[in-house]
């Protein structure tokens, strides 16, 4: 898209705030000090500019990344969540989680769920995707009733599920009306069975999300390509590889990474169906689960803070290799403030 | 892709209105109505296509259905046919949970905490927004950086500093203890998905407002708010459904009952009463239906803002 830059000549501050030194990122209130040696007119931008950004910028700061920095304090001492911070542990608290086995455990959870939801959800997605892009009757109705479990908190979606997957719950019921009760199954505690049921409810929940995502990109795809192709006498599914394929292909990776974030923080779910006890024995635990269970519940804060920035680090450190070697290519330039070469 | 955005705000707004019915619009514009030649080999398989359609929807309903569907059972039927239909339909377990006052009150506590945060995102999002968007200055790109970079960061990874954040100033058992990080947790898809609307706003509409007499200011009140519309309502209602779900804040900081919101009282209500399946499944029914709701009615605009910002 194309980016139209919005400077009215005389009021360009840009060669002003060079002496200023990036004054405008800071916290804006207190307002820049009117250092502006030719043009008033700046000063009055400058205001506007704290003026605006200055309220989310702070609400920003102040609870997305104060707390990450406090964790980072917290993290080194054995508190119990009241009083001051008094007993320095040191690294002692990133010892035992690294040490600890059912750390482990919940991390290799997370890395089978990130890459299976990648697996069933990336596939299944597009197929819809590609199938409801064409001319259908009803085309509206059936996106909305796709999205429907998005839309449903995970507090309902963890209820309803849970109920219906019991021994004695509605799907082995099903199975039984059916005359296949053999097939009946202890779906959530069952250690083989239990992440595979967790990735059916994680597919179900999340897939209408991934297949309006792709649809938003398929529609940016001008349709004189793929006409094209059928004139040349390609087929629906040609024409769905070759062009339509490569060219959602930022979509794809804007979707994998949101999806990879996501399974790494996973918790709702999982502490909802499983809790935090059964949730380690039938093998779905996550690093969340793990650090509400040995943070908030034992009453252990700083530990807890430690576990957050694990995850935090592990996070970053997934999301700055997948910036660096997929993401690169669909946000260069994006992030200089000079977008308008893309597009 | 340039292309197909008009360079009118206009324009913008009808291609985006456009988009919201799919690829009906695209169709008005790209070619005649009447079907033509090439259309022959689609036809015929749009029955596959709605069968899949078909056994999708039907997959994704299930479970909502067993929810809904549920409700109108009675204990005595779950247990003995866990997968049957009400026989007969049973209204009390609904009649239970409308008449009884603990789900009102959890209606009402998150109706304010998504209506707040809805209010607050868009504000605070708006503004940022035109800085970021309309204002020429250095350290542009740094300031939506650091918003960009918050989607790295979800709510659950900082959720233990963040209850010992809200707790130090005093906002615990309160739903500003809620309102306040969901707020500042929206802001990063919030900026993200309305600098692109605000950018496609002509400068000649800006200029001609100036030369009017309209301050920066003004323009952004009298203009922009409006102008940004689809953008607005597609992220405000992206954050009144997150709050309405939102799960693990308020899991730490409403720590008593009476300030739930229908999330924790749905799980507090399926432990309290956990032999009484019908009613849990009544109750947990009867919470779903305003984000239900809620989203059927601007669905078209989710989709139309999405757009906006995936080709942005």
């Amino acid at each position: 898209m194309q980016v139209r830059e919005t400077t009215v000549p005389e009021l360009d501050p840009a060669t002003d705030l060079d002496t200023t030194g990036g004054g405008g990122t800071t916290p804006p209130p207190p307002a820049p000090v009117p250092r502006a040696r030719r043009a008033k007119i700046s000063w009055t931008t400058r205001l506007e500019i704290a003026l605006l950004a200055g309220p989310a910028l702070l609400v920003f700061l102040a609870f997305v990344i104060f707390p990450i920095v406090v964790a980072g304090y917290y993290g080194f001492f054995s508190w119990q969540g009241y009083g001051p911070a008094v007993d320095f542990v040191g690294l002692r608290n990133y010892l035992t989680i690294l040490q600890d086995p059912s750390f482990h455990e919940a991390l290799l959870h997370n890395g089978i769920i990130a890459v299976l939801s990648l697996v069933l959800q990336g596939p299944v997605a597009i197929l819809l995707a590609l199938l409801l892009n064409r001319r259908l009757r009803g085309q509206s109705v059936i996106r909305v009733l796709i999205f429907v479990p998005y839309v449903i908190s995970e507090v309902v979606v963890g209820t309803g599920w849970s109920l219906m997957l019991q021994t004695n719950g509605a799907l082995n019921g099903l199975l039984e009306n059916i005359g296949l009760g053999g097939l009946a199954q202890d779906w959530l505690s069952n250690p083989d069975l239990a992440i595979w049921t967790l990735m059916v409810i994680i597919t179900w929940k999340y897939v209408g999300f991934a297949v309006i995502l792709f649809l938003a990109g398929l529609q940016g795809i001008p349709e004189e390509l793929t006409e094209a192709a059928a004139i040349d006498g390609a087929s629906f599914w040609q024409i769905q590889r070759s062009i339509t394929l490569p060219l959602l292909g930022p979509t794809l990776r804007i979707w994998a990474f949101l999806s990879i974030i996501g399974s790494l923080q996973l918790f709702d779910l999982v502490y909802i169906i499983w809790g935090q006890y059964v949730s380690s024995t039938a093998g779905t635990s996550t690093m969340v689960t793990y650090m509400v269970t040995n943070g908030r519940n034992a009453g252990s804060y700083g530990y807890g803070s430690a576990v957050a920035v694990v995850l935090f680090v592990i996070s970053l450190v997934v999301a700055l290799i997948y910036q660096r070697f997929v993401l690169r290519r669909d946000t260069e330039g994006a992030l200089t403030g000079k977008g308008g070469k893309r597009g | 892709m340039t292309a197909t955005i008009a360079s009118t705000p206009a324009g913008r707004t009808s291609v985006a209105a456009d988009r919201l019915d799919g690829s009906t619009g695209r169709r008005r514009r790209g070619r005649p109505r009447h079907p033509s030649k090439g259309k022959a080999p689609l036809q015929r398989g749009n029955a596959l296509v709605y069968f899949v359609a078909l056994v999708v929807i039907a997959l994704m309903l299930a479970p909502v259905a067993y929810i809904i569907v549920g409700g109108f059972r009675t204990n005595s039927q779950i247990t003995v046919d866990p997968a049957g239909l009400p026989n007969p339909w049973n209204l009390q377990n609904y009649i239970d949970v409308i008449t009884g006052g603990v789900f009102w009150n959890q209606v009402l506590n998150s109706t304010i905490a998504a209506v707040v945060t809805t209010f607050g995102v868009v504000a605070l999002g708006l503004m940022a927004s035109y800085v970021i968007a309309r204002y020429e200055f250095r350290g542009r790109g740094v300031l939506y950086s650091v918003f960009a970079a918050g989607l790295m960061f979800p709510m659950t990874v900082a959720i233990t500093p963040l209850y010992i954040v809200v707790k130090s100033i005093g906002l615990m058992n309160s739903l500003g203890g809620v309102i306040l990080p969901q707020i500042a947790f929206a802001l990063p898809t919030t900026i993200i998905i309305l600098v692109p609307f605000l950018r496609a706003i002509p400068r000649e509409i800006e200029e001609a407002a100036f030369i009017d007499g309209c301050s920066r200011l003004g323009f952004f009140w009298r203009m922009v708010v409006r102008l940004a519309m689809p953008g607005v309502i597609t992220v405000g209602i992206l954050a009144f459904i997150a709050s309405w779900n939102s799960y693990l804040l308020p899991l730490f900081i409403l720590n008593n009952e009476a300030g739930f919101t229908l999330p924790l009282g749905v799980q507090a209500f399926s432990s309290q009463y956990s032999v009484d399946t019908a009613k849990v499944l009544a109750f947990t029914s009867l919470s779903m239906i305003p984000a239900l709701v809620f989203f059927s009615l601007f669905e078209r605009r989710i989709v139309g803002g999405l757009t906006g910002a995936v080709k942005g």
